[in-house]
């Protein structure tokens, strides 16, 4: 909108995973735990989602983590403290339903990890007992461990290949407090499809109610193509309008799975693409 | 009658060869003299009917006659005079139902073509320069336009003109509503769309896109911030589905995906623009609207060889005819009364076939047409790895999902006072396809016209 949506501070915090703040004071203003903005990088981006990280009224700033992955986080990424970006709206999606559940574990893999950080916030100032479990693929993978120690009442972490913590995933970490007589009334997760398929089955068994915030391929964030659309409970609701949590229990991840995998394709194409061009943002970072 | 009428001009097109795989626009409009000798044709009747057609009441036979004169600037003064966007309802207004529906020609023999003449004369401002026309003087009073659509360019023009300060809010990154996100480059060029934007922007109305009202700013935000009416113009841009087994299998779009990633997003120019889109063999394009043929005819333009589905038959179909023609010159097949059950997918997920149904014309329906009834037993399949579904969109959920206040309908419509067009909340205005539900762009435009005066009266009352 008005002034440009400044990049104001880019920091590098994992191998290909970035933070960045950006001045969005409208955006600051309204947004709530849960919620997420899509942005398009330049004039030739497309339009891509990516959820609240934090928010600064006062300051007027966001701040996004994000994973390089395809060409519009890349180009994200190559972006320089000082530039803008075309464009961001949001906050867009329901926030998360806060509130005093008792006994709660929040679940993080991957950049997911960067998404626990809001609701562990947000759920340990609505009065609720937090154990955070944190994965990765590998240590220098894990982020924000320090600021969820802190935040948290007890932190567990875990990596696939052992190199710190837990050998092993998030969900076996779970798995392991409720065979150990620990009870949650609640479990938020987010993270990898299959993560969060996994913790929906580790928690069925014993009823909590399990809510997973979803990532799907999205194009306007406001109701109108229908690309984000997933399977909850056999019906089919709209990420960006209904979501983007959902009952974990409910969810086709599956179906939900396929569809994320739509244009891996084109996306290989793209990145040789952008590869290609890179003279055009290239400054050293 | 004695005298031998001069014959018709037709309006000069593409040749299909000529646009393949091009997004190219297809209709060419009139050279002068074709403008001129087309409007020779007019009979200058005493009642003219075409004007009762046209749903904001152009001085058709006026404007008609300037053509004849040559004087091509009074022409569009005219027009201007009652519609702000002639360039964009000289292409994609139903013109055969509305303005040359009523033409008295049209009894006996082909009418007028007035679309191609308002088009022509809107082109022919835009190429030498776009007067701007009196604004009165300032107001002082602020009015919000929530879409940047028909209906929210019109009225935003309208009340700009009566020296309103305007301001459009817009959610894409684009304004110009489905003007830019759904119809497509071959039948509304973008540059025409924006030609028209810059209109609107030189009478003083400020565009502000990338803010979602509702959730970016809320309405009660909008009084706080010193506007003193809103206008709710936000369309109908939520798809619907046909809601049958397998229709969320990977490659099965709803007509706005397609064309938002087409138009809005230029997928067709990918990978130098980032916004993908699948290509396959077989298009399947479910629906007979405009829509229908929209999405039909990008998907061809991709490389898709395609079939539109349709549950009723020829005659039945929404669409304009005049692309139910173009689509039938570019090779697009037509499977009509069928209608699908379900979609086959791989292991993967990807979808492979459409199960249809066969149907029947039944008893007329509520729209008067014979509704299509399914022929037990009938089901059969069609070959698709591209399906795109266009059967239609309802009205657009967030500006009011989150306020109590904005009376809608069980169908999501705004519901508004059917003389003021203000909504349940106090100088809140609404028009278009948020009150009506999918319907034409002139339809849209028609309602913000009475809404905008609407406004203005409350406005000035509201001293």
């Amino acid at each position: 909108m008005p002034d440009g949506f400044k990049m104001l501070e880019k920091e590098h915090i994992a191998p290909g995973i970035k933070r960045v703040v950006i001045s969005a004071p409208l955006i600051a203003n309204k947004a709530k735990v849960g919620q997420f903005v899509i942005l398009r990088i330049d004039e030739y981006g497309e339009r891509f989602p990516l959820t609240l990280f934090r928010w600064d009224s006062e300051k007027g700033t966001i701040t996004l983590i994000f994973q390089e992955v395809g060409v519009s986080t890349k180009k994200l990424g190559m972006l320089q403290v000082g530039d803008c970006i075309k464009d961001v709206l949001g906050p867009l999606g329901n926030p998360s339903e806060i509130k005093r559940y008792g006994n709660v574990a929040v679940i993080g893999g991957g950049v997911g990890t960067a998404l626990m950080y809001p609701q562990v916030s947000a759920l340990r100032k609505a009065g609720n007992r937090v154990i955070s479990i944190l994965g990765a693929r590998t240590a220098e993978l894990l982020l924000l461990e320090g600021e969820l120690a802190e935040l948290s009442d007890e932190l567990y972490v875990s990596t696939d290949d052992g190199s710190k913590g837990y050998k092993g995933f998030t969900s076996d970490v779970l798995k392991n407090l409720l065979n150990k007589g620990e009870r949650f009334d609640y479990v938020f997760a987010v993270g990898p499809i299959l993560m969060m398929r996994t913790i929906a089955e580790v928690t069925h068994p014993y009823g909590i109610k399990t809510v997973v915030s979803l990532n799907p391929i999205m194009i306007d964030g406001t109701g109108m193509c229908g690309g984000c659309r997933v399977t909850v409970g056999g019906e089919t609701k709209f990420a960006c309008v209904d979501g983007p949590e959902f009952d974990a229990h409910k969810v086709d991840f599956r179906e939900l799975m396929n569809r994320l995998r739509i244009y891996i394709e084109e996306e290989k194409d793209a990145l040789c693409v952008l590869e290609e061009n890179f003279q055009r943002f290239k400054r050293d970072d | 009658m004695t005298k031998l009428s001069p014959p018709p001009q037709l309006m000069p097109k593409l040749r299909v060869e000529e646009r393949g795989r091009y997004f190219k626009e297809v209709a060419l409009g009139y050279t002068e003299e074709q403008a001129r000798a087309e409007a020779v044709r007019c009979l200058h009747c005493k009642v003219p009917r075409c004007v009762e057609g046209c749903p904001v009441n152009i001085d058709i036979p006026a404007f008609i006659e300037f053509i004849r004169e040559g004087k091509f600037d009074e022409a569009i003064k005219k027009i201007k005079e009652k519609n702000s966007l002639p360039a964009i309802c000289g292409r994609v207004c139903p013109q055969e139902t509305q303005c040359m529906g009523k033409c008295i020609l049209g009894v006996k023999g082909t009418p007028i073509n007035i679309g191609a003449l308002e088009r022509f004369a809107a082109n022919w401002e835009q190429r030498k320069g776009i007067n701007k026309p009196q604004i009165a003087p300032s107001t002082g009073k602020k009015v919000a336009v929530v879409g940047s659509g028909p209906a929210g360019l019109t009225t935003a023009a309208e009340l700009a003109k009566l020296g309103h300060d305007v301001t459009i809010f817009e959610a894409l990154h684009l304004p110009g509503g489905v003007l830019m996100y759904g119809i497509p480059e071959f039948r509304m060029p973008k540059d025409i769309v924006m030609d028209e934007v810059r209109y609107v922007e030189s009478l003083g109305v400020k565009f502000k896109t990338d803010v979602i009202i509702g959730k970016t700013i809320t309405l009660d935000d909008l009084f706080k911030m010193g506007f003193e009416a809103v206008f709710l113009g936000t369309g109908a841009g939520l798809p619907s589905f046909l809601g049958v087994p397998g229709e969320n299998l990977c490659s099965i779009y709803s007509a706005n995906e397609f064309l938002i990633r087409v138009n809005l997003m230029k997928a067709y120019m990918f990978p130098e623009y980032d916004t993908p889109i699948k290509i396959g063999n077989k298009a399947a394009v479910i629906g007979g609207g405009n829509v229908a043929m929209d999405a039909a005819r990008s998907a061809l333009r991709l490389g898709n060889e395609v079939t539109v589905i349709y549950r009723r038959t020829e005659e039945e179909m929404p669409a304009r005819r005049e692309e139910v023609e173009n689509a039938k010159e570019e090779g697009i097949n037509f499977l009509f009364l069928a209608t699908p059950v379900r979609f086959l997918g791989d292991e993967r997920g990807w979808v492979k076939k459409v199960e249809c149904i066969r149907m029947k014309l039944g008893e007329l329906d509520e729209t008067g047409r014979r509704r299509p009834v399914p022929i037990e037993g009938s089901e059969f399949q069609v070959d698709a790895d591209i399906v795109i579904v266009a059967i239609g969109q309802k009205p657009n959920p967030l500006a009011v999902r989150n306020k109590g206040e904005v009376k809608v309908t069980k169908h999501g419509t705004i519901v508004v006072n059917s003389e003021t067009y203000e909504t349940s909340l106090k100088g809140v205005f609404a028009a278009g396809d948020i009150v009506t539900g999918d319907a034409t762009v002139i339809s849209a435009m028609g309602a913000a016209k009475k809404a905008a005066r609407s406004i203005h009266e409350f406005l000035m009352g509201n001293k």
